[in-house]
């Protein structure tokens, strides 16, 4: 408060305008950004609050909170809200819509009404969802499988899946959005291979969600027809084949995983140089490994289905690509690990995330190699271990980048410091209490736990155990950075326009930029990652 | 893309703040709608690989079923729909050289062209419910595999063949309505005057769309309504 009343402050999109109009009408990426931060993080809580009921639940062998068929509502409604209404959009709607235009020099998005519009068919999805949960919920699982979903489910289905579909055009416009932006809109000297690996990142992310999300569009249009207007596209019983369902829904969430992790490889990748103060090692392996991997991330989708009756001729070439698909990943991880090696490491909140995510996420990326194996993969399919395989990857891994992205951003989107040290904290607390929930639930996986059920052997309890246990530390490491974040928008240190001595375009504007992003046009005649031409602040050093 | 010009111009009113120059505007919008459609390709591919698959699973049954549809009727409409892509591209040209009257004439002539076509689909759909062609408990599909009298059409595959009639022209109907919404906007602006041989981007992204709609039917006619005529 002092230091605000202190500086005049200058005039800055946050300032410019005033009023709830003022923010539900606004064109502006920085704005809607923020529009998007607000109600993904609803979403978030609202998935986090199942998934802590799920635990709870699990905290005993005997169905005693909930029975089967509230327990099958659980997971679904919690699966469908943390992937459609909170991961998909986390990164690229909310830091990719703040950053994409301030990395490359633009003013503003290519389209910014249609990026409103994103922004209001996602809260059009989400009401909707809302209503579909207060109302009974969906059991379907959040792959809709059919024929349960078509023909047996007496839930919701209908409406879930127009949310989800709605929701999907909010992300096909997003991703369209970016690619134009990042075609047409780049200053004078923001070559392609100027670029910050962000904006790679969310090129490729772009292109899945363009390519991808229609096919799930289309796939849950042919489930809703099939249970509203007795189409029988699906239907065992007049010739239609369930298989091609999971074709379908999977040639989507496949790439959807990657539309998840790409963005924050992304954000890694901006942060390791920055805390190493060095050049990103091996620029255009990142690059290119981003495009790969959209692009083999397409070729794998029947792995889901290696015990659903595939051939065995299919079974193999799909396990062979799924390692294939590794490769670009595993290129990333030895590049974010050379910018390392001999750099001047700070171990500051984003730095702390980021090495969070490449532990977790290489052991995401390991175990899924485990389950592209096909003998191993039988073993484990629907059982734990790929409960935790793909929480590594997506809360190990995503929610990570997010969380880190955030806090090395933050500064630049309200213009103030979080605390320092209980943003390590924070960072440590994710971390223990990610592990805890989740480990165990690769052993439980490999010892036969199945899941999806809302009971259990008694043998399994202590695992279980452990792992509610971890998910309650968890609730607290996402708690506080919420907290604080709200906090420092009023209390928190005035931050400077470039508080870490990082590298790229958004540093060079004020924090928070004025509405049109740079007082002057920006023209770029340097290469990414200068690391050897900034000076480290000593602020960032010395830690707060 | 070359770096972006810096030229700034100012006396185009269409131009939107945030872009160089009507050059960098124009191209993003197109580049923007061809991206759309590639998303419109890989929903109506969804559609299209079901079909696909199912046809070969059950090629008599959907011969016979195909067999059903009327023929004359669908090659008007496709005569219809590519009539009114000419008309599109007409009404474009004619922006391009300024002349407004034309524009208005090929773009209400676009819109009753569309209208004709749904209207004659209307008419199709009326009958298949009449003959109790639609999916669900009623459907009944009487008839013989082509070339085999005395081999009665699976009444199941038969089903699967108009369900996925109905979504696949169902889809492209719905598609057909909001393209008559688009021409009917823009034909209210090019009416005002809107459209000048300097700014026309939203005539050329929207017959762009039409175009695509147009192609869609020009799939859908041989595959639903030509499978084995020749028996
Ligand atoms: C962004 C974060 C998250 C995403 C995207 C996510 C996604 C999912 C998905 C897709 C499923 C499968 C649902 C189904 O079987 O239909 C699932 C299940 C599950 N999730 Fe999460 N999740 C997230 C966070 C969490 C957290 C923080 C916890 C722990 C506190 C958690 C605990 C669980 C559990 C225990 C299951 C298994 C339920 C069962 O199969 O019986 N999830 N999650
Ligand atoms: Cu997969």
């Amino acid at each position: 408060m002092a230091t605000a009343a202190l500086t005049a402050e200058r005039e800055n999109y946050l300032n410019q305008e005033y009023g709830i109009k003022s923010w539900l009408l606004t064109v502006d990426h920085k704005r809607i950004a923020l529009l998007y931060l607000l109600s993904i993080t609803f979403f978030f809580f609202i998935g986090g609050f199942f998934a802590l009921l799920i635990r709870l639940e699990l905290l005993t062998p005997a169905g005693d909170l909930v029975q089967a068929d509230t327990y099958n509502k659980l997971f679904t409604m919690h699966g469908q809200v943390m992937v459609f209404f909170f991961l998909i959009p986390s990164i690229p709607a909310v830091l990719g819509n703040f950053l994409v235009p301030l990395m490359i020099g633009a003013k503003d998005l290519a389209f910014p009404r249609i990026n409103l519009l994103s922004w209001y068919l996602y809260i059009i999805a989400g009401v909707l969802m809302l209503h579909c949960m207060l109302t009974g919920g969906v059991d379907t699982g959040w792959t809709f499988y059919t024929p349960f979903s078509t023909a047996f489910s007496n839930t919701k289905v209908i409406e879930a899946g127009l949310a989800i579909f709605i929701s999907g055009f909010s992300s096909i416009l997003t991703g369209l959005n970016f690619v134009v932006t990042i075609h047409r809109m780049r200053a004078p000297g923001m070559t392609w291979n100027r670029l910050p690996l962000f904006i790679w990142a969310h090129y490729a992310t772009s292109i899945i969600q363009l390519l991808g999300t229609p096919v799930i569009a289309v796939t849950l249009v042919l489930v809703v027809l099939e249970r509203a207007l007795h189409l029988g596209i699906f239907d065992p019983t007049r010739g239609g084949d369930p298989l091609l369902f999971q074709h379908l829904f999977w040639f989507y969430s496949h790439p959807a995983v990657y539309i998840m992790i790409l963005p924050a490889m992304g954000v890694v990748t901006e942060i390791v140089p920055c805390f190493a103060r060095k050049r990103i090692f091996g620029y255009q392996f990142v690059a290119m490994s981003s495009i790969g991997i959209a692009v083999l991330g397409f070729l794998v989708w029947a792995h889901h289905m290696f015990v659903a009756g595939i051939s065995l001729y299919a079974a193999l070439i799909f396990s062979a690509l799924s390692y294939l698909v590794a490769v670009p990943s595993a290129i990333k991880v030895f590049n974010w690990t050379a910018t390392m090696y001999k750099g001047s490491i700070t171990f500051s909140t984003p730095m702390l995330y980021a090495f969070g995510f490449v532990g977790l996420f290489t052991m995401g990326g390991l175990t899924g190699l485990f389950l592209a194996a096909l003998g191993i993969d039988v073993h484990v399919t629907d059982t734990y271990f790929v409960i935790a395989h793909f929480h590594y990857i997506m809360v190990g891994g995503a929610v990570m980048g997010y969380l880190g992205g955030m806090h090395f951003w933050w500064p630049k989107i309200s213009g103030r410091m979080y605390p320092e040290s209980l943003g390590r904290l924070a960072a440590l607390i994710v971390f223990l209490g990610f592990n805890l929930t989740f480990f165990p639930q690769f052993i439980l996986g490999y010892l036969g736990m199945p899941r999806r059920y809302w009971q259990y052997p008694p043998e399994f309890q202590v695992l279980n155990v452990l792992s509610t246990a971890g998910s309650t530390i968890l609730a607290v490491g996402y708690l506080l950075p919420m907290v604080y974040f709200l906090w420092s928008m009023r209390y928190g240190k005035v931050a400077p326009d470039n508080p870490w001595g990082a590298s790229g375009l958004e540093w060079m504007t004020p924090s928070p930029p004025p509405t049109f992003n740079f007082d002057a046009p920006p023209v770029v005649d340097w290469e990414a990652y200068d690391y050897e031409h900034i000076p480290a602040p000593q602020e960032a050093r010395s830690g707060g | 893309m070359a770096d972006s010009p810096i030229a700034v111009e100012h006396h185009n009113p269409a131009l939107k703040h945030h872009f160089a120059n009507m050059e960098q505007q124009r191209e993003a919008s197109s580049l923007g709608m061809w991206l759309f459609l590639a998303t419109e390709i890989m929903f109506f591919g969804g559609m299209f690989c079901a079909y696909l698959i199912y046809r070969y699973w059950y090629f008599p049954d959907f011969a016979a079923a195909s067999k059903s549809l009327d023929i004359t009727l669908g090659a008007v409409n496709t005569a219809v729909l590519i009539c009114s892509s000419l008309t599109v591209v007409m009404a474009v040209r004619a922006a391009q050289l300024g002349k407004r009257q034309e524009q208005v004439v090929y773009l209400a002539l676009t819109l009753v062209l569309g209208l004709a076509f749904l209207g004659i689909k209307g008419v199709e759909w009326t009958s298949k419910f009449k003959e109790h062609h639609i999916p669900g408990p009623t459907f009944n599909f009487e008839g013989s595999v082509p070339g085999h009298p005395d081999q009665p059409v699976d009444q199941h595959h038969a089903q699967l063949f108009f369900s996925l009639y109905f979504a696949m022209t169902g889809m492209h109907a719905l598609h057909m309505i909001i393209g008559v919404g688009i021409f009917s906007y823009l034909l209210y602006h090019a009416w005002k005057g809107k459209y000048t041989p300097e700014y026309h981007t939203p005539l050329e992204n929207s017959g762009l769309y039409w175009h695509f709609v147009d192609i869609v039917w020009i799939y859908l006619f041989p595959l639903l309504y030509l499978i084995d005529r020749k028996k």
